[in-house]
């Protein structure tokens, strides 16, 4: 039987755990009746260790004397009322236990059997008079997460009776004699082929699943099946990897459907792939229009998007969704994505150094006091995970957190949104080669490097194309460890620069099958060997091998030459690495275990054969005329009541758990200001400690504005990437742009009879994008589409507002010159940029005064706003600005109250000398959500400079920065003045997310 | 012309501030700066003996699985180099006692304390102190002050006075073993850096100034030479003046304050080889 160390804090020292868990069970339970918490971690040793060596681990490795005790097989605290003790369901990735094994095994100095292994748990002591009823709902709601965690609850009285030494270790049993493979008779009817595929989760549709049936029955496979040894029918290994290489979430088919669109009055336009027709002829547009500027170095061909960053180094930029995994697993789910993203720029071209990260999420109001449906979690579980998840995922990985937001509507309780991007540097010139290019040849071996493969993330791919529904796997969920993944980050840096390799890619949604499959179509085929794979344990079929989406791999394809150098630094670095089989020119992938052929596969089939989508869409303008009334305005409390909203309040506690400055290049941090607690509007970093020239990342995103129009919601999602990186200085002529589309089913159903409407929605978003990309310069260079963000369980269905997250990058010339919106000195001039328009429909004001109003924020003149940020730049190149804010949620009023804030400053502003149109109230002025605006804050001796730049542009002096703690505005009609104390404003921003 | 002076910094399996600290060093005045990981000492492609100054940065080795650094400290202590079949540790106290520098910053001032480098009263490599999870229960990330003990026989710190500096961790409380190590490391000026409140200059508890509820205020300490030296905040994070949280708002001189450590830890090299 295993046997179980426990450490724990030494009585006389603060267990900062069981506070943390006291204090969350009160504020989140609202139980009151606990007066302490206590915990020990629990160590399972699953092997023969003799007596002495187990002391010796206690003592050693598994213990910190100082501050903490031990107990071996015996509990840790026997005084305790309850006892809940939480560990790791068999198969799910136990990152501690995975480093304890590894101690065990240096501290000992012997070797193991392979079945030698180490498991962790966690005992948590509750003291006070608590029911049965409210440590069952602490243990589920707030320790762990059945799906992969177990939980067993004792008494005193009954911990006395067991003998835990006698639990047997979460290890996977391996009790099947499955063979090798399966067939699979498509010979059958429509019903049965749609039931192969709800049966086996593999989210192809019926015509998907007839051209399978087709191909396989055509004269030409049948023969080439026959003479090859294969049998006549599928194998469910290969069934598997055209489910994986055609899932929407692979394969993006509703991006590259048919679609007709249909608006009231005007002729059906036919548009032959929205990715086509709108994504790559951006970026088309734009590149032709750079001429010999054009900085774009791969785009959409390569796991990320590639740019020039300067004559040696070119930045990497990919942001992914993870909404699925992290709707089940908050915290799992959310540290995969973050890892999971992390290795998109590394496997881009031939590797690249990853320099930061950047996060956006998307959740329900953690105040949420309605019912939570089955299967999901209450929303503040969710943000608390997530932000765990992410918080571990980023911080261990040593890649900064720069920049981010959290947005928030109760839609989003379906299914939350975890946006994860990261940008990597690569040098130009990796020995003589570009180091954005690859190419797998023929022969080069496929060596898979980093983490073993387990059943963790078996169909991800097929069940993120699915709405959440109540079969949703628990095998979907992956757990990612940031130092595996670190290891072999670390290795494969080394490999690169000595030309190790012709090719590396990642190992994410889909496996091997998505990582070969890519990768073998440079050269037409593959040959694979699964049995050489190696395994977290025992008992996976070749199908499980093939898809396992365990994560922390990356595959490189090595020239034959080069293996055993390859091999050999892989030992020397401590990382895993397996030969698995070779590339090859023969046009198929050719899947084996051992001597048996589990899959031969046609590539040309594999990636070309997928039938096309043919969809309608159907626009209709649903909020038309719609004028919200407004009662008048108190701009003092609706001011302060803005500020506690969650789309503006501070997002501080989040921000300070994320490591945001470690690689030292930090020059613009997520927080800024006198009191370093002002919201910067986007990041700047310095790749290169010995040069000045920085990179600006910003991100973009208004879901709310889609209840109206998201051809509206989309221009203002990238206007405000776009304002927020021109806020801090960066070069408006070196952005680059990426498209994150998360939608709710816009393909028409049964279940879905709004998928026309919602096409609609996506078609317009599309639209704009182009229409405003192309009007600003900016390169659309990688994106992401996550098109099934629903929510269908028994009659409760929730769909998520369409949401577009816009990401950016550009170049800050020279940091020395960037830019913070805190103001800064008494007297200087503050100017707003840009026109402001009655655009209150949807803005933060509009849906907290709960008025219905369709004049949605628009971006009406988008040249001439570009030409403002152009303007603004060479500005702030002059030295001309001290700060600089832009408008967005809660508009003016909120922006300038930030800037006093952050500053530790006054404000005195006129309305009246705002640039507007059409506005007749002061809540349409200080409130309205107009995009292409910015205030500045500049000093009054440059003030004739700025204006003689702008003399041709909307630019207003509007007001003056002052001491002390007042903010006054004077409304349009002079009276009435309203005044505001920044120090109350400040405290009402600060007050709503303190967790 | 004087000989090089050369530093290693140590890296891999976990790491993630090398690269700021081999930049650090070089301000510092470091004629030689590697980056070496410990893969190539445990492999014997490299080792500590052609340096003068070893730096164990930041970050989280083996993910601080088993608490911070503990597991890197069991590799160290226990691994045998393969080139050579000869154990590991002692390449490190040769290290010391040949009179050469070590810096832990963050992750390396823990794996210094958990391998019983520092403070090393008595001269004995055993744990006397820790560095445990912070008060708040909380990984934070934020700039805090701090003042130096001018009777401290560090090495690293001559000449400074306060310095402003961020923590990033989730385990930077310093705990002592008992009273008598706290008594001891505070007789014998071994606490280098105290977290002060700003307005009074003072050593304070108080949260955040004092960000993780260390005992004493500490935030570093060195052993009775002043050679080994470990400190939780990050010198190496605040290298140019735009690291500054407030610099473009504040007067901030271009150098950060953070080089200034290194470049004492050359000139005590310099002038004692």
């Amino acid at each position: 039987m295993p046997e179980r160390i426990y450490v724990g804090a030494k009585s006389q020292v603060r267990d900062a755990l069981g506070e943390k868990i006291r204090a969350k069970i009160i504020q989140d339970l609202e139980i009151g009746t606990i007066n302490s918490v206590r915990t020990a971690a629990v160590y399972i040793l699953n092997g023969s260790v003799y007596p002495a060596d187990i002391v010796a681990l206690a003592e050693g490795p598994l213990s910190d004397p100082i501050v903490q005790d031990y107990t071996i097989n015996k509990t840790f605290c026997d005084s305790f009322d309850w006892m809940v003790e939480v560990g790791f369901l068999p198969g799910v990735t136990d990152n501690a236990g995975r480093t304890a094994k590894e101690a065990v095994i240096i501290a000992l100095g012997r070797t193991f059997p392979e079945s030698f292994s180490v498991h962790t748990g966690t005992q948590y002591f509750f003291f006070g008079n608590i029911s049965r009823k409210s440590i069952e709902r602490i243990a589920v709601e707030i320790l762990a997460n059945t799906l992969i965690q177990s939980i067993k609850i004792y008494s005193r009285d009954e911990w006395l009776r067991v003998h835990a030494k006698d639990f047997p270790a979460p290890v996977v049993i391996d009790t099947h004699t499955a063979p090798l493979f399966s067939e699979v008779n498509l010979h059958v009817s429509d019903d049965a082929l749609l039931a192969i595929s709800k049966n086996g989760m593999l989210a192809l549709s019926l015509d998907e699943m007839k051209c399978i049936k087709d191909h396989f029955t055509s004269p030409a496979t049948i023969s080439e099946r026959k003479a090859n040894g294969m049998p006549a029918n599928i194998t469910n290994v290969e069934l598997e990897v055209l489910a994986q290489t055609w899932s929407e979430h692979c394969k993006h088919k509703i991006f590259n459907a048919d679609i007709v669109y249909l608006e009231n009055g005007k002729e059906p336009r036919h548009i032959k792939s929205l990715f086509k027709s709108y994504i790559q002829k951006t970026t088309a547009l734009v590149r032709e229009a750079k001429g010999s500027g054009d900085f774009c170095l791969s785009v959409f061909k390569d796991n990320a998007g590639v740019v020039r960053f300067n004559d040696t180094a070119a930045i990497v930029f990919k942001v992914e969704t993870h909404n699925s995994p992290s709707a089940l697993d908050p915290y799992g789910g959310a540290l995969t994505g973050i890892v999971g993203v992390n290795r998109d720029p590394f496997g881009t071209g031939l590797g690249c150094r990853l320099i930061a990260n950047t996060d956006v999420f998307c959740f329900a109001s953690p105040f949420y006091a309605g019912k939570v449906p089955p299967r999901i979690f209450h929303p503040k579980r969710v943000l608390e995970g997530v932000r765990e998840g992410v918080e571990h995922g980023g911080n261990k990985s040593g890649i900064p957190t720069v920049n981010g937001t959290i947005v928030f509507d109760d839609r989003f309780l379906g299914k939350p949104l975890v946006y994860c991007g990261t940008l990597g540097l690569m040098p130009l010139d990796v020995g003589g080669r570009k180091g954005w290019e690859k190419k797998a040849l023929p022969g080069d071996h496929i060596i898979m490097v980093g983490g073993r493969i387990g059943k963790d993330g078996i169909h991800g791919a097929t069940f993120s194309s699915e709405p959440l529904h109540e079969g949703s796997p628990a095998t979907a969920v992956q757990i990612g460890d940031p130092i595996t993944q670190k290891r072999m980050t670390d290795f494969l840096l080394v490999a690169r620069d000595r030309g190790l390799y012709n090719s590396i890619t990642d190992n994410g949604a889909g496996g091997l099958s998505s990582s070969i499959g890519e990768m073998a179509s440079d050269t037409g085929g593959a040959i694979v060997h699964l049995e050489k794979a190696p395994l977290k344990y025992h008992g996976l079929e070749p199908w499980e091998i093939y898809v396992s989406e365990a994560q922390e791999r990356m595959n490189a394809a090595v020239p034959e030459n080069k293996v055993p150098a390859f091999l050999a630094l892989a030992q020397e670095w401590n990382v895993e690495a397996t030969d698995l089989g070779e590339f090859t020119g023969t046009g198929f992938l050719d899947i084996r275990y051992g001597d048996t052929v589990v899959a031969r596969l046609n590539m040309d089939f594999m990636h070309n054969g997928l039938p096309e989508m043919s969809l309608v869409a159907k626009w209709e303008d649903r909020g038309a005329g719609t004028k919200g009334t407004y009662a008048p305005a108190d701009v003092k409390a609706d001011t302060l009541a803005l500020l506690r909203r969650l789309n503006i309040c501070s997002k501080e506690y989040v921000v300070r758990q994320y490591d945001h400055e470690v690689q030292g290049g930090s020059v613009v941090k997520p927080l800024c200001g006198a009191k370093n607690d002002g919201p910067s509007d986007a990041a700047v970093i310095r790749p290169i400690l010995e040069s000045f020239q920085g990179i600006a990342v910003s991100n973009g995103i208004v879901p709310r504005y889609s209840d109206i129009d998201t051809y509206a919601m989309t221009a203002c999602a990238v206007d405000e990437a776009v304002r927020n990186a021109c806020c801090v200085g960066a070069d408006p002529a070196t952005m680059a742009g990426l498209d994150n589309f998360c939608w709710c089913d816009p393909v028409q159903s049964a279940g879905n009879p709004d998928g026309e409407y919602k096409l609609a929605q996506l078609v317009r978003a599309n639209m704009a994008l182009l229409d405003i990309c192309v009007a600003y310069g900016i390169p659309l260079i990688s994106g992401k589409d996550s098109m099934k963000n629903d929510y269908r369980i028994g009659d409760v269905a929730i769909a998520i507002p369409p949401t577009l997250l816009f990401s950016l990058v550009a170049t800050v010339p020279d940091v020395r010159k960037a830019v913070t919106m805190d103001f800064k000195e008494n007297g200087n001039v503050i100017y707003l940029m840009g026109t402001t328009f009655p655009d209150l429909g949807a803005s933060e004001y509009a849906l907290m005064k709960g008025v219905r109003d369709a004049s949605v924020p628009t971006l009406r003149n988008p040249k001439r706003t570009f030409d403002c940020y152009t303007t603004l730049f060479s500005a702030v190149s002059e030295g001309l600005v001290r700060a600089c804010h832009d408008c967005s949620d809660g508009g003016l009023a909120v922006a300038l109250t930030e800037m006093c804030f952050a500053g530790d400053m006054g404000a005195q502003v006129e309305c009246q000398a705002i640039e507007h149109s059409g506005c007749a109230s002061d809540i349409e002025i200080l409130f309205s959500e107009s995009p292409g605006r910015i205030l500045l804050e500049v000093e009054p001796q440059k003030a004739r400079r700025l204006e003689t730049l702008f003399s041709r542009l909307p630019l207003r002096r509007i007001g003056a920065v002052v001491k002390g703690d007042t903010i006054q505005f004077k409304g349009l009609r002079q009276a009435p003045v309203v005044t505001l104390s920044r120090i109350d404003a400040k405290a009402a921003w600060k007050s709503t997310l303190q967790f | 012309m004087s000989r090089d002076i050369a530093a290693i910094v140590l890296a891999g399996n976990g790491t993630n501030c090398e690269m700021e600290t081999a930049h650090a060093c070089r301000l510092g005045g470091f004629d030689t700066v590697d980056i070496i990981t410990v893969w190539e000492l445990v492999s014997g492609d490299a080792s500590l003996d052609p340096y003068d100054f070893l730096c164990l940065p930041g970050g989280f080795l083996d993910g601080d699985d088993l608490g911070s650094a503990k597991a890197q400290a069991n590799r160290l202590l226990h691994t045998v180099v393969k080139k050579t079949g000869a154990p590991l540790f002692p390449q490190f106290t040769s290290f010391i006692q040949n009179g050469k520098l070590i810096l832990g910053i963050c992750n390396g001032f823990q794996l210094m304390v958990k391998l019983g480098l520092l403070p090393a009263l008595s001269g004995a490599f055993t744990q006397q102190v820790t560095l445990t999870n912070n008060d708040s229960g909380r990984f934070e990330d934020r700039w805090v002050w701090l003042k130096a003990n001018p009777s401290s026989p560090c090495v690293f710190t001559k000449g400074i006075g306060t310095i402003y500096l961020p923590v990033r961790h989730g385990e930077g409380k310093f705990v002592a073993r008992d009273s008598e190590v706290l008594d001891t490391l505070r007789k014998q000026n071994q606490i280098v850096f105290s977290y002060i409140d700003p307005e009074t200059q003072a050593p304070t508890m108080k949260y955040p100034e004092n960000p993780n509820g260390s005992q004493l205020s500490i935030a570093g300490v060195c052993d009775a030479t002043g050679r080994l030296f470990g400190l939780m905040p990050h010198p190496e994070a605040y290298s140019h003046g735009t690291n500054h949280p407030r610099w473009s708002r504040e007067d901030v001189p271009e150098e950060g304050m953070g080089p200034q450590l290194f470049r004492n830890a050359r000139e005590y090299i310099a002038k004692n080889s």
